[in-house]
């Protein structure tokens, strides 16, 4: 037991678009125990009924291994691949926040917005919302600017990702 | 040949088409359809139980002493839940079984129908796999995909949840089963990466305490499997621990055999794991029951693991070389090699190990006193032993002090002999579990080794027994006393005996006859023989109530959260502080 080190992973789960596929994935987490810090799931291949799932999880370097072996053992499962363990992998999530803003500091929040590249997507007498489309940090840093300027809502997909090679 | 005929027909024909010709189970309104195609035909005989339990567990002890897969069928709801146990200890132990579950009507699905589970949810995490069926058209073909994944790779319980107006809609039986399956995801390796065997092999040839660590996938790769790896243990000259699950994968009265490993292995096998300086671990998984302490765990030794299931792998102890696949086909693989390179002759380098093993061995670990009143459990096991070991006998137990003293006693020298519930520890797993292997094997010579309390857990089954006059006999060694719930108290918790005594037991020579069973009580040792010897005699059920030393424990003992070489030897080794705090939470 060398590496004991706990680490965040990106596991990518393609799956058979079928019931249960889901629930046997996530069973599999819940019930041996790891963690799961954000789920993405969507069909991709629509010809072939696959789904991809992606999962941001934590763990040793054994624990890791476990989970991607103890995926790859579910029927429904075609592919499991450690994004982490990638030297080129993208990694994206989207955000949508809306700001219930305090007075006379739409401009202020527009400004940070532009700072952040985020896009406007809806302005009404009470509310500012934008979607921006980013790494997990800059989301956070983006929301936590906004915070002091407004109460706020947010909707997240949590992480996706995919291979450069 | 495409025939038209009803889903349940479609069920029924699918089956039979497999090969199977038993079929356990229990009938309920969502399964009527099955029965009534059962009544119409004669290629598939039904065994009634008592309890949808009991049905799992039959089927598993029919799969165990055959090698095929054990199917079964039950009702929805209540039918489905009482299959739960039974499907989680196959799955623990990877028994290839089939279970189909009635269902509410497809459009009653989530209304909170009458007899209405949610049995694929309720079983996801218990199955090696599971179906509803939605469609007709998917039946016939997911019938043959479920054998062929409940068989294949790593066995284990598939369930196929089967709603009612499907098994009443018409549609085409396809004869499928004589195409050839293949799953576009699911494919076990079967096939040896040849590169490690040569590492695999110069481990074995360098080393100087090597043993080999044999567990239930030896049992589960086959008749062959087990032959051709005792044939390399045999070419190597090394000794051999078998787990609980592994009894009977490799001669246990063969000198290279030392006996069980774990918890209550013997003196010798675990002394042997903890100093050895290679571990060959084949078709085991490093169970906390095997290893004890993981981080004193045999601490000088390379491991290399042969296991169908890249799961299995480091999943708790880290080893240097996995060998994925068949263990058959690996094993043949390894055998070849040294049989190639013919550098096996080092049976010089082996003499002071066995010389270290021998010393161990006069320990006598499995010795016990032996006095005419009570009568010894262990006598009573071993005794049993002497007198049947030339009749090929199908051993079941429950779960256990008396299962423990069966392993050990016991000496099983073939492969799927022994049925006992390992990864779950199922109580009430013996008496249906007999069952199923008498069935199996007609004519054979079926005892239920059973704690009082396992039995009463499942012991409507006797009925089952009685209908179909199965000469299954009934080895009760009754202490009564929760035994190893006692012991763990006496041991671990200063002798507050919480519950563990079983209060107004019934008495069971009685109990047999109601079920018009022959009972014998026996409480002398000297009555041992005789009424084993009687047993036998009697080609009918017969039920042995043995009333056995309250107070004996179950020894060797590794305490929970202490390594192989603290193990107790007996009552002279016990103390309350060689369990320590981190090992009172364990279980």
């Amino acid at each position: 037991m060398s590496n004991q080190k706990v680490t965040k992973h990106t596991i990518s789960v393609l799956v058979n678009d079928e019931p249960g596929a889901l629930a046997r994935v996530i069973g599999l987490f819940t019930g041996r125990g790891y963690n799961i810090d954000s789920l993405t799931v969507a069909p991709v291949n629509l010809e072939k009924k696959h789904s991809r799932i992606i999962i941001v999880t934590s763990g040793s370097q054994m624990i890791i291994e476990q989970i991607i072996s103890s995926l790859e053992r579910l029927i429904q499962v075609h592919k499991v691949v450690d994004l982490s363990s990638k030297n080129s992998t993208d990694e994206r999530e989207l955000a949508i926040v809306k700001v219930s803003f305090k007075k006379d500091k739409q401009s202020n929040i527009k400004k940070i917005a532009k700072k952040f590249k985020a896009k406007p997507i809806f302005e009404n007498l009470k509310n500012l919302a934008f979607e921006i489309t980013d790494s997990p940090d800059n989301i956070n840093a983006f929301i936590a600017k906004l915070n002091v300027l407004g109460k706020i809502d947010v909707s997240r997909t949590g992480l996706i990702a995919i291979t450069k090679d | 040949m495409n025939i038209k005929c009803i889903g349940a027909e479609i069920v029924l024909r699918s089956l039979s088409d497999k090969g199977v010709k038993i079929l356990f189970g229990y009938p309920g309104g969502a399964t009527l359809p099955i029965y009534d195609e059962l009544f119409k035909q004669k290629k598939i005989k039904h065994i009634l139980v008592r309890h949808e339990q009991g049905a799992v567990h039959a089927a598993e002890g029919y799969a165990r002493s055959s090698g095929n897969v054990g199917v079964l069928c039950v009702t929805s709801g209540p039918g489905a839940t009482n299959c739960v146990t039974g499907l989680a200890d196959a799955y623990m132990d990877s028994i290839p079984l089939i279970c189909l579950t009635g269902q509410v009507p497809t459009k009653l699905i989530g209304n909170d129908a009458f007899q209405e589970a949610d049995t694929t949810g309720i079983t996801r995490s218990i199955t090696k796999h599971n179906y509803l069926i939605k469609n007709i058209k998917d039946l016939e073909k997911i019938i043959n995909e479920a054998f062929y994944i409940a068989q294949s790779g790593r066995p284990g319980p598939v369930l196929i949840d089967l709603p009612k107006d499907i098994l009443n809609e018409e549609y085409y039986y396809q004869s499928l089963n004589k195409k050839k399956i293949s799953h576009p995801n699911y494919k076990p390796q079967l096939e040896v990466d040849s590169n490690s065997i040569e590492k695999v092999v110069s481990l074995i040839v360098n080393s100087k305490k090597p043993i080999f660590y044999c567990g239930g996938g030896v049992i589960n790769s086959g008749k062959n499997a087990c032959n051709i790896l005792t044939k390399l243990i045999r070419k190597t000259g090394f000794p051999c621990t078998n787990t609980l699950m592994g009894l009977g994968c490799f001669p246990a009265i063969d000198k290279q055999f030392i006996g069980m490993l774990g918890m209550h292995g013997t003196y010798e096998a675990n002394l042997a794991m903890h100093d050895s300086d290679l571990i060959i671990a084949v078709g085991s998984r490093f169970d906390d029951r095997v290893t004890g302490n993981l981080s004193k765990f045999s601490p000088y030794a390379k491991k290399i693991h042969i296991d169908i299931d890249p799961s299995s792998i480091n999943k708790n102890v880290k080893v240097d070389i996995a060998l994925i696949g068949d263990v058959e086909k690996i094993i043949k693989a390894i055998y070849l090699e040294i049989q190639k390179s013919n550098s096996i002759s080092n049976s010089n380098n082996l003499k002071n190990w066995w010389l270290q093993i021998a010393n161990w061995q006069k320990k006598n670990c499995l010795g016990y006193k032996k006095v005419n009143h009570p009568i010894k459990p262990q006598y009573a096991i071993e005794r049993l032993y002497e007198i049947t070991k030339n009749k090929d006998c199908f051993i079941t137990t429950g779960v256990g002090q008396h299962q423990m003293w069966a392993a050990q006693y016991y000496k099983f020298n073939k492969p799927n002999r022994w049925m006992t519930s390992g990864g779950l520890g199922t109580m009430g797993y013996g008496l249906p579990a007999a069952i199923g292997a008498q069935i199996a094997n007609p004519g054979k010579l079926v005892i239920d080794i059973d704690g009082e309390a396992s039995f009463l857990m499942t012991m409507q089954e006797l009925s089952t027994i009685s209908q179909y006059k199965l000469p299954v006999k009934i080895f009760i060694v009754n202490n009564k006393w929760m035994g190893m719930v006692r012991q763990w108290q006496e041991l671990i918790h200063g002798g507050r005996y919480s519950e563990s005594y079983t209060e107004s037991l019934p008495d069971f020579v009685k109990l047999a006859e109601s079920f018009n069973i022959l009972g014998f009580k026996v409480t002398k040792s000297s009555d041992v023989d005789g009424s084993i010897n009687e047993m036998i005699k009697i080609k009918k059920p017969v039920l042995i109530d043995m009333v056995v030393d309250q107070k004996e424990n179950c020894f060797p003992m590794i305490p929970s959260g202490a390594a192989h070489n603290e193990i107790l030897l007996g009552p002279e080794d016990q103390r309350e502080e060689t369990i320590n705090e981190e090992g009172m939470v364990l279980i």
